[in-house]
Parts: C-alpha cells; sequence; structure tokens
C-alpha cells in the first residue's frame, strides 16, 4: 500500500501560491488517514463479534443438544463409582435381635407362554399339567390356541420344575428372573411377618409388596435402596418366639381351646420379645381372606394385636393400685365382700361367697368382684376414666404392625357408675392382649409408662410416670401372693418368684344378648421375676375346658395358668433369666462339669 | 530455528492426541472390567443371599427341634431348662498340666526289622 504524504510537496507549493493555507491540506490527510483506520478497525471488531457469537452459538447449540441427548437416552447408573451392595438391589432382610434370618429373598423364575411362537401347543400343554398339578389341561390349550400373545403360566417355579420345563423343549414357553420373599422358619411369627406378593409385574422384574405384619407397614424401608441392604431389626427373639410358639400349641391342644395368644414383653423397654397367635399360617403361602364365617375366627386374625375381649379380672390391680396411689386404702385395709352385691337393677356375685369382709390384698388373691367394685366406688368414674387413659386403654396400641391402629379398645358408651365397677373387675371395656401387656409392664416395672415397640430398642423407655414406685411394689406383692396362695397356685415356676393375676371372662353372644355359659376366655398376665420385674407374660386362651379332678374346668386357674407357667419355665432361661438358686431344692441342681 | 520449533510443535501434538486415543481405549476397557467384575460380584451377593437364606431354613427350629430328638441316644440334647444354670463354684479348677517326660524310651519302630 502505497502511503500518501501528509503534506505533498506539490500541492503545498500550489496552495501557497494561492494564499491559502497548506496546514488544511494537512488536516485534511490526517482525516482521511483517520478514516481508513477507523473502518480497518470497525471490520476487525466487526469480525471478531462474528467470531465470538459464533463461539456462544455453538456452546449453547452444544449444551442443548446434550440436554436433549440425555433426555432422550435410557438413564444409566454411573458404572465407576458404584460399590458396594448397592450392585445387587434387593428388599431389605428381617432379622431378629440376635440377627438371625426371619425373611429374607430368594430368586427364582417365573413362566411365561408367548402362544405365537409355541411349537406344539397341545403337547406342552399337556407335559405341563404333568410337571404343575394344579394346572388345568384345557384352560391351558384354551389359552395357547387363543388369540393371547402373552400369558403368565406359573408366578414363581423351582429350579427343578424349570429343568422339567426347558426339556418340553417348546420355544415358546419362555423364563423371566424373580425373586421371591421367603420365611425360613414358616409359621414361627406368622402374624408378625404378614408376608409379601408381587405388585407390579414385568418380564425381566417384579416388585415384591408387603401386605400385612411388619412387611406391610415397613414396606417404603424395606424396599428403600438408601440403606444399602441393611436389615430390619425386630425385638423378637428367635428361640424364645419358637419355645413359645411349641408350648402354646401344646397348651392349646392340652385345654380344647381354640385359639390361644401368647405375648412375652420386656418390662422396661417395651420390646415384644415373642407374640403367638394360634391358630397361624404360613407367611410363605399366606391364604386368602375367609369370606364366610367370623373374621376372627381365620388363621389371618391376630389375635394378640386385633382381637378385642373383656380381659376379666386381670384388670383388678388397675383399680387396687389406683386406689392405693390415691391413699384411699393400703394392702391391709379391709374391703366388704359381702353378696351379692346389688346396685340399681344390677347385682354383682363372686365365684364363691367370701365372707363378710377381706383385706385389699385377699381381694386380689382370692379374686372378689365385689371388693373390687366397691374399691372403684371410691375412686369414681372421673378417676377411674383418666387412669385407665393413662394406662393407654382409650387408643389402639402403637406397636409397628399395620394391623395395630384397627384394634381401639371397646368403652362403655355412657360411662355410668355400674360400668366403673364391671371395668374394675374387667368386663364392659374389650382390649387387646397386647394392651394389657403394656397395662401390666406399666404398673409393675416401678410405675412409668410402657408403649409396646416390635423394633429393637438401645434402652429402656422413659415413659410418664403412673404410679409410683412403693405401689408399684405394693402391686408386684400382691400378685406374688396370688400365685404362692390364689387363684393362679399352679403358675408357680420354681426359682423364677412369678406373679400374676387369673382372668375369667365370660364370651359375650356374637348377636347380643348377653353372655355365653360355657364359653369363656381365660386369661393369665403374669410377671417375673416380682422382685425384680424382667418381663410381663400374658396368655390368653379362647373357650379352654379341661376334665379335671371329676369336672369340667374353664376357669384360667385351671387353664391358662399352666401352661403359663410352662412358658415361663422354657422361655426365662432362653431370655437369660437366672433363676434364683437359693429357692431351688438342691437335688436338683445339676453339676456342671466333673 | 524456527522451522524445528515447528515440527517439534508438530511432533508434540501428535504423540498427545495418540496418548488421549490410548487413554480414552484403556478407559473404556476398565469400564469394561468393572462392569464385568461387578456383574461377577452381584452374581456372588446373590449366591450368598441363597445360603443364607438355606441355611436360615436349614436352622429353622422347628427342623432342629425334630433333629435333636432323633439324635437323642447319641446327642442327649435337651431343651434349656432353669436347672441348667450353674454357679461359678460349681466349676471345676483345670487339672494341672503333667510333668514333661525326661527320660524318654523309644518304643516305637524297636520292634520292626529294617530292611
Amino acid at each position: 500500500m502505497t502511503r500518501t504524504p501528509l503534506r505533498p510537496l506539490a500541492r503545498i507549493l500550489d496552495a501557497r501560491a494561492k494564499g491559502e493555507n497548506p496546514d488544511a491540506i494537512e488536516k485534511e490527510n490526517i482525516r482521511q488517514r483517520h478514516e481508513v483506520m477507523r473502518d480497518n478497525s470497525r471490520q476487525r471488531a466487526e469480525g471478531r463479534l462474528l467470531v465470538l457469537s459464533g463461539f456462544f452459538v455453538m456452546a449453547f447449540l452444544i449444551i442443548g443438544l446434550r440436554m436433549g441427548h440425555i433426555a432422550s437416552i435410557d438413564p444409566s447408573e454411573p458404572r465407576a463409582a458404584a460399590s458396594g451392595s448397592e450392585i445387587l438391589a434387593q428388599r431389605s432382610d428381617i432379622v431378629d435381635r440376635n440377627g438371625r434370618v426371619l425373611a429374607t429373598n430368594l430368586s427364582t423364575h417365573s413362566l411365561y407362554a408367548q402362544p405365537q411362537i409355541m411349537i406344539d401347543k397341545e403337547r406342552s400343554a399337556k407335559e405341563l399339567i404333568k410337571i404343575f398339578p394344579d394346572l388345568k389341561e384345557e384352560r391351558l390349550i384354551k389359552d395357547f390356541s387363543g388369540k393371547r400373545k402373552f400369558l403368565w403360566v406359573k408366578k414363581k417355579i423351582s429350579p427343578e420344575q424349570m429343568q422339567a420345563v426347558h426339556d418340553i423343549g417348546d420355544p415358546g414357553l419362555l423364563f423371566g428372573p424373580r425373586e421371591m420373599r421367603l420365611y425360613p422358619n414358616g409359621k414361627l411369627a406368622a402374624h408378625i411377618m404378614g408376608g409379601a406378593s408381587f405388585g407390579r409385574e414385568g418380564v425381566h422384574s417384579a416388585e415384591v409388596v408387603g401386605v400385612a405384619g411388619v412387611e406391610k407397614i415397613f414396606d417404603d424401608y424395606l424396599r428403600d435402596p438408601v440403606n444399602q441392604g441393611a436389615p430390619l431389626e425386630l425385638s423378637i427373639d428367635l428361640t424364645v418366639q419358637a419355645a413359645m410358639r411349641h408350648v402354646l400349641y401344646g397348651g392349646m391342644k392340652l385345654m380344647n381351646a381354640k385359639g390361644a395368644t401368647g405375648i412375652i414383653l420386656d418390662a422396661h423397654t417395651g420390646e415384644i420379645m415373642a407374640m403367638s397367635s394360634l391358630p397361624d399360617f404360613d407367611p410363605n403361602n399366606r391364604p386368602r381372606p375367609a369370606v364366610e364365617g367370623a373374621p376372627s375366627d381365620s388363621p389371618l386374625f391376630n389375635r394378640a394385636v386385633q382381637g378385642l375381649y373383656e380381659l376379666g379380672s386381670t384388670f383388678k390391680i388397675f383399680a387396687i393400685g389406683q386406689a392405693i396411689e390415691e391413699r384411699l386404702v393400703n394392702p391391709s385395709t379391709m374391703v366388704e365382700t359381702k353378696g351379692p352385691m346389688t346396685w340399681g337393677k344390677h347385682r354383682i356375685r363372686d365365684f364363691k361367697n367370701y365372707g363378710p369382709e377381706l383385706s385389699v390384698t385377699d381381694v386380689i388373691v382370692k379374686s372378689s368382684n365385689i371388693g373390687t367394685a366397691r374399691v372403684a366406688m371410691m375412686l369414681g368414674t372421673e378417676r377411674q376414666k383418666k387412669f385407665m387413659k393413662q394406662l393407654g386403654f382409650f387408643e389402639p396400641t402403637e406397636v409397628e404392625l399395620v394391623e395395630g391402629p384397627s384394634a381401639r379398645p371397646l368403652l362403655p358408651k355412657n360411662w355410668s357408675d355400674i360400668s366403673t365397677m364391671t371395668i374394675s373387675y374387667g368386663h364392659g371395656l374389650s382390649a387387646s392382649p397386647l394392651h394389657l401387656a403394656a397395662a401390666y409392664a406399666t404398673v409393675l416395672n416401678g410405675g412409668t409408662r410402657i408403649t409396646p415397640t416390635i423394633l429393637r430398642q438401645e434402652g429402656p423407655q422413659r415413659g410418664e410416670r403412673v404410679i409410683s414406685e412403693q405401689t408399684s411394689a405394693m402391686l408386684r406383692d400382691m400378685i406374688r401372693q396370688v400365685v404362692v396362695r390364689g387363684t393362679a397356685s399352679f403358675g408357680e415356676v420354681e426359682g423364677y418368684r412369678v406373679g400374676g393375676k387369673t382372668g375369667t371372662a365370660d364370651k359375650p353372644k356374637e348377636n347380643g344378648g348377653g353372655y355365653h355359659k360355657d364359653r369363656v376366655i381365660a386369661t393369665f398376665a403374669s410377671v417375673f421375676p416380682t422382685d425384680d420385674p424382667k418381663y410381663v407374660v400374658i396368655l390368653t386362651l379362647d373357650e379352654p375346658s379341661t376334665f379335671v379332678l371329676g369336672e369340667e374346668r374353664r376357669t384360667a386357674g385351671w387353664t391358662a395358668v399352666p401352661v403359663a407357667a410352662e412358658l415361663i419355665r422354657r422361655t426365662a432361661p432362653l431370655l437369660g433369666v437366672r433363676p434364683d438358686v437359693a429357692q431351688l431344692p438342691k437335688s436338683t441342681v445339676t453339676l456342671a462339669s466333673h | 530455528m524456527r522451522t524445528i520449533l515447528y515440527c517439534l510443535t508438530a511432533l508434540v501434538v501428535m504423540a498427545l492426541a495418540f496418548n488421549a486415543y490410548q487413554e480414552n481405549y484403556a478407559t473404556q476397557q476398565t469400564l469394561k472390567d468393572v462392569a464385568k467384575l461387578q456383574r461377577k460380584i452381584a452374581a456372588k451377593r446373590e449366591r450368598l443371599a441363597i445360603l443364607k437364606a438355606e441355611w436360615a431354613y436349614l436352622n429353622r427350629p422347628d427342623r432342629l427341634r425334630e433333629l435333636a430328638a432323633l439324635n437323642f441316644e447319641t446327642l442327649g440334647l435337651m431343651e434349656l431348662q432353669p436347672e441348667h444354670f450353674g454357679r461359678a463354684d460349681q466349676v471345676s479348677y483345670p487339672q494341672p498340666d503333667l510333668l514333661p517326660i525326661l527320660n524318654p524310651i523309644e518304643v516305637s519302630g524297636t520292634q520292626e526289622q529294617h530292611p
């Protein structure tokens, strides 16, 4: 580029000759030069802007395309970072307090058919019948030859069955992986476990969902991958549960009962160490709910939690305990027991006549309805209501079972004086055995409120104080006397200082109108050892009857108590409670070695 | 001088590209290996879960009770009873160890005739 001089000599001389200012020429030239420079720099700036905008467009385009791509592809797990148990995401196990498996998963296969690619439909159907006798041949042939392109044949099959189906060799019979829930202990803790079934199903996997018990109430927890397969720890002890079911089953058969319930509750932590309800079922193969008959007769019915019964004389210690707490009576106060006691048109009777008066301790020991009713009248309706509410008889138990909230105790609609009296000896208020267990733990453990739980706890509960320690100790002394010299004399277990109260309540007729004469609920509510309460044991037999000493007997003292004694004798060592050796006869102490 | 610099730069770029290419493939191979290992781990875990389930099934209390009853003559296993609790003073002291033998007599092999 040729550069124009700022002051070209020719033009300067020419201008001078004309008398013009030659500086104007220079200025003009400078101006022109600046114009060229400005044009150049503008062009360069425009070019840069263009490149920059090109960069931005590219960047946004890439981000947009990447977003679209990510949105459209199937999500994949970050493989490189994954480690540990999330590799195999399964429903969490359920274990007992010592880590023994109560529920786990097992991989199996499901069998499905795609009829359009089947070769010999009739032969396949015939062979399938041989492997699975519960299938119907006509139905299979109909399904295979219909228009359906897909059908489930079996939801769960064993490896042997799978091999047998393989051997049929039909390409239209296909397998999908399935995870099934397994309860290795079978019926053992059936009502606590509940059971599981399949939710949404696909060919490659199926959702396992809980249908009852802890499986249902902790469904979200068990399925949550965040737990990384950490098991759900229950409070129950497998060996204690096994011993209890064994004893309970034997007791139910021996006493000709149609149902039985047992609960062992830790008196300080509220942990349910064992809970059983008979008849029971196998959660691996949970039966369908019965469509006819009373639901309470179904094996699916958890009597311990769902069953609402009038629990009879076991309630007496609540009225007496409250009266002692309010300083209305003490264990040696004499109470009038002359019967029958009339109140309006109602008459209250005792099992037999106990004479004109008994001490408060003897009212419990001999189980006098009249004596308890008189003590309850000293308390009055309002105070009794308040106390029963504190013991938890107004609300369903807070136990973590899906059946729990449905068992709301049945209270009298009109809590009159006569209700106060009948409730003091356990009639007119229906509650579940678990309510009773929690209330017994509350009044006997030293007087603090216990909420039963099915989950393993780390330490004792610090509930509100309901009665004082002294009152609690007096009550324990009284129920110890019941076993030593009262209605529960069969309940003595050497070395364990068992204390307990019997309760025999007539069953109300199903369609109202009074009570059955020959059907009872026999309950024994006990605690051991009474000098240092550790466990509360509730045992209930439904319609027991036994023929002893030439007489048909239904009272709890003859039915529930011996079973409960055997239960304590078997389970107390398993629970780690040492018998008081001083009380044991010398000969029964076996030498440990040599 | 400048030519040498250009050549060197080009060579370095090629070397880096080659390295990046190799690293890319090595990473992909490692990811495949990890995936394979994780499949293996998952299979092992599944197997472990099945074995645990089987163990729990074989150790179910009902079966153990029956086995204990069947083998009562040989094993003599009983349910735990309150009487089975012992006291510390019932445990005998361990037997004192036997004194060491200082003058051993060779008995084995003395009767045999060595060929």
